[in-house]
């Protein structure tokens, strides 16, 4: 039992950074924008997140810090994308390495910094009951944050006359533009909230995950977000199971190693990256399901003049 | 509030230039309330661009809008629909993926909640006979239903004054008549309309007035019963209209083009699989094949020309068995095709007219030499097809998305046609060219038969297929119908054969009442 609930916390905390960076992005592709820098702006919220709490001691302002790292990053992506009309791959790519770069040159002198993690919710009686107050009751407040986005989120898409209408300018941004839509502003806001879940995403790391600062610590999680997007095949239920079942598999080599199987740690570590691979391809198998689901101007640049 | 005007919209001294071009030039328009106006005009006259200014997405550089007797200056649409003014767009402007209810909410300014929108889509539609259910996904309707869509969208705004762009054009003969009736019915109701068209006898059978627009200038305004068909294309074209001749019975040759049994299932979920098709074209002849859009259309001519493979006996070029073999091999036994879409499909839009003339002719006519290109006959081959075909082009090196739709059409029929193929399919071959190039095109295809070639052409337009096929038949859900010689076409026969209903047996009232149902269920079908 005690392995199980150590098993179920540790699989929450790995699944919290991809749900947040993953929400993230689906809004933004459902507004028809591809943004591949992901890694780039979860790596920013990191560090910024990181360095934030070390100066301020506040978790508070380092969350809020590490969104408007994240947003800042999307809104240089935002701004070459949708204002100059770059390409959306190469720029997104773009965006990840220029991240990565710029990460490590802030965290320079963070490296060794050691900081407790961020508090965990403790209800008096509640939190101590075993199995589900350790589960339910005792987490800290991103990962509440994480599920309640995904309700949020949900609820937005949905049932709100903004979500429908990025939907439909994810859908056919010339006949948006024809109803007197302003498809470029939706489209930027999308981004811009895509960026900021995905510096809460990455400040989960630092802050929560392994509450330290290494370079290049979001070890490709931000490309699993990506994949995890498609996985769902852009609903945002599908992101909440995909994300845990991916927080499943990689917390798998350290149960695996700590139980004794004889299986080299290498491979362990690379399973969720298998996983991703295997499940694109599977996917991928069944063209008409993404064709159905994906937001039909995904990635496509918009021109207001025609 | 000002003084009441006799007219609901007045226009007076309209212009509009682009870089390079005067759209629009001093054009004056009146509309009285429950009129429906027509405004006339080819291709590239100035009608889109005179509305678009009406509907406000477009800025006048001069000239004075006057709506309910007020001069006014509008500034988007939204203000437009606030006015009164509602528009219905040649291309809908409808999400896909969204519901019917969604998407109207959409269009809507001032939106009610989804549950009260639906029930008044609901009455609307009942009202005027326009039957559509609110929570069905726009990717299972038809075009028909689409439309509905977007003209109830309009109504449930209650405007005073409704713009139509082209309506028709994606209809079948039948649901024209329905929309009729329901643009009848708001007219007498006060609704004035602008009806915007180049068909004259929709034009004759509708309108009340007409605008005649040529070149961006106002040529008249006319009332429509005082004009006959004939008049009215006068003015349009600015000269009498050269009537086509249709040519001599032709001398039928062997039987160069087979399709039986051909099935294929569609790969792509909005498709439509080909069901039990069977045809036959012999040399010298054009045979048409009608048919609304996305029909199997596509679909057809894929498998015909090899971009999809099917079961090897399932088609048949000079009596051998092809189904199996690629788009090169049948190349090479004579067969040329010209798709629908002229840029990603017909052309590589970047790349320029001499390797986009190499692409479908170098096995054919030996364009490789030593595993290189042989530039020279490449580029005087290019040159060939621009001089035969009059492609309006600086050179062969431009890429082929910087040509006007009607030049690109015509290079990449000259492509093919210069090849002097046996078999010739060609797909929607006049789609968005003027009326100039529509007729060279169509000349060309009417030639390539006479020479003895076998031609299959894939239309929408049916008063093109009626000018030049010998033999026509439609495509309704994959399902392609029986084949009639010319002379015993009529439209309205088309107008069944495109809902899918077989000529064959007894055709009684209730089938025809029924045709237009049976055409949106059929395409829902394939469609879901």
């Amino acid at each position: 039992m005690e392995i199980l609930v150590a098993a179920i916390l540790t699989i929450i905390t790995a699944a919290t950074p991809l749900l947040f960076a993953a929400l993230g992005e689906l809004v933004t592709e459902k507004s028809g924008v591809l943004n591949l820098g992901v890694e780039g702006m979860m790596v920013m919220g990191a560090i910024v997140g990181f360095a934030a709490v070390h100066f301020s001691g506040s978790a508070t302002v380092a969350i809020f810090a590490s969104m408007v790292a994240g947003a800042s990053m999307a809104a240089i992506f935002g701004v070459l994308v949708l204002v100059f009309h770059a390409s959306q791959v190469p720029t997104g790519l773009a965006l990840t390495i220029f991240g990565i770069g710029l990460s490590a040159l802030v965290g320079q002198g963070m490296i060794g910094v050691a900081y407790d993690g961020i508090p965990q919710l403790h209800i008096p009686v509640i939190s101590d009951i075993p199995v589900i107050g350790e589960i339910f009751f005792s987490q800290d407040g991103l990962v509440y944050l994480s599920i309640f986005m995904v309700f949020a989120v949900m609820w937005f898409m949905n049932k709100t006359r903004a979500g429908l209408i990025l939907r439909a300018v994810g859908d056919s941004h010339d006949a948006a533009h024809a109803m007197g839509y302003s498809v470029l502003k939706i489209r930027f806001l999308a981004v811009i909230f895509g960026g900021a879940m995905a510096g809460v995403g990455g400040a989960y790391l630092s802050l929560a995950y392994s509450p330290l600062w290494v370079e290049q610590m979001t070890a490709g999680r931000g490309w699993i977000a990506l994949a995890l997007v498609v996985f769902a095949s852009w609903k945002v239920r599908r992101v909440l199971m995909g994300a845990y079942l991916f927080g499943g598999i990689s917390i798998l080599q350290l149960h695996a190693q700590a139980l004794g199987i004889a299986v080299p740690s290498q491979v362990m570590s690379m399973l969720p990256y298998l996983a991703t691979i295997l499940v694109l391809v599977i996917i991928s198998r069944d063209r008409s399901k993404i064709k159905l689901n994906a937001p039909a101007s995904l990635g496509k640049p918009f021109h207001a003049s025609r | 509030m000002a003084q009441p005007s006799e007219y609901l919209l007045e226009l007076t001294g309209m212009r509009k230039a682009f870089p390079g071009v005067l759209a629009t030039d001093n054009v004056d328009l009146k509309i009285r309330p429950g009129e429906v106006h027509a405004l006339l005009g080819e291709n590239g006259a100035g009608k889109s661009t005179l509305v678009k200014m009406i509907y406000g997405i477009l800025k006048p550089d001069a000239g004075e809008i006057k709506f309910n007797g007020k001069a006014v200056n509008i500034k988007a649409p939204a203000h437009a629909r606030e006015l009164g003014i509602a528009m219905v767009f040649q291309h809908f402007s409808l999400f896909d993926s969204l519901t019917v209810v969604e998407n109207i909410s959409l269009g809507m300014d001032h939106a009610s909640s989804m549950r009260e929108l639906a029930e008044q889509i609901t009455e609307v539609s009942q009202r005027y006979g326009l039957p559509l259910d609110p929570d069905r996904h726009v990717y299972t309707l038809s075009v028909g239903e689409r439309q509905r869509i977007e003209i109830i969208r309009c109504l449930l705004q209650e405007p005073k004054l409704l713009i139509m762009d082209e309506p028709t054009s994606v209809l079948t003969p039948q649901e024209v008549e329905k929309l009729f009736v329901t643009l009848r019915r708001l007219g007498e109701e006060g609704l004035a309309i602008l009806y915007i068209s180049h068909k004259l006898d929709e034009i004759k059978a509708l309108c009340h007035d007409a605008t005649i627009l040529r070149l961006g200038k106002k040529v008249a305004t006319v009332s429509v019963d005082k004009e006959s068909t004939g008049s009215l294309a006068a003015m349009m074209m600015g000269e009498e209209m050269q009537a086509f001749q249709h040519p001599e019975k032709p001398i039928l040759g062997d039987i160069r083009l087979k399709a039986k049994n051909l099935n294929m299932v569609a790969k792509d979920p909005l498709g439509i699989s080909l069901k039990d098709i069977n045809l036959l074209v012999h040399s010298g002849e054009v045979v048409g094949i009608a048919g609304v859009a996305g029909n199997g259309q596509d679909e057809l001519l894929t498998a015909l020309n090899g971009e999809h493979l099917t079961e090897s006996g399932s088609i048949i070029i000079e009596g051998e068995q092809v189904g199996h073999l690629g788009p090169n091999k049948r190349r090479l036994m004579g067969m040329a095709s010209v798709p629908e879409k002229r840029l990603g499909h017909g052309a590589m839009p970047d790349m320029n007219l001499i390797d986009n003339a190499f692409l479908t002719s170098y096995e054919r006519l030996d364009f490789i030499n030593h595993g290189f290109i042989d530039y020279g006959k490449t580029e005087q081959y290019a040159n060939k097809v621009i001089k035969d075909f009059s492609v309006k082009t600086p050179n062969a090196e431009v890429p082929a998305a910087s040509l006007s739709g009607g030049n690109l059409q015509k290079f990449i029929m000259g492509r093919e046609f210069d090849q002097n193929p046996n078999i010739l399919i060609v797909s929607q071959p006049t789609w968005g060219v003027d009326a100039g190039a529509a007729q060279t095109i169509r000349e060309a295809i009417r030639k390539m038969a006479s020479k003895g070639a076998a031609v299959l052409v894939i239309s929408q337009d049916l008063d093109e297929l009626m000018e030049i096929s010998d033999r026509m038949g439609a495509i309704c859900g994959g399902v392609l119908s029986s084949f009639y010689p010319i002379e015993e076409i009529t439209v309205e026969k088309m107008g069944l054969l495109m809902a899918g209903v077989s000529l064959d047996d007894s055709v009684t009232d209730d089938v025809r009442d029924n045709a237009n149902n049976d055409i949106t269920n059929k395409s829902n079908q394939n469609a879901t």
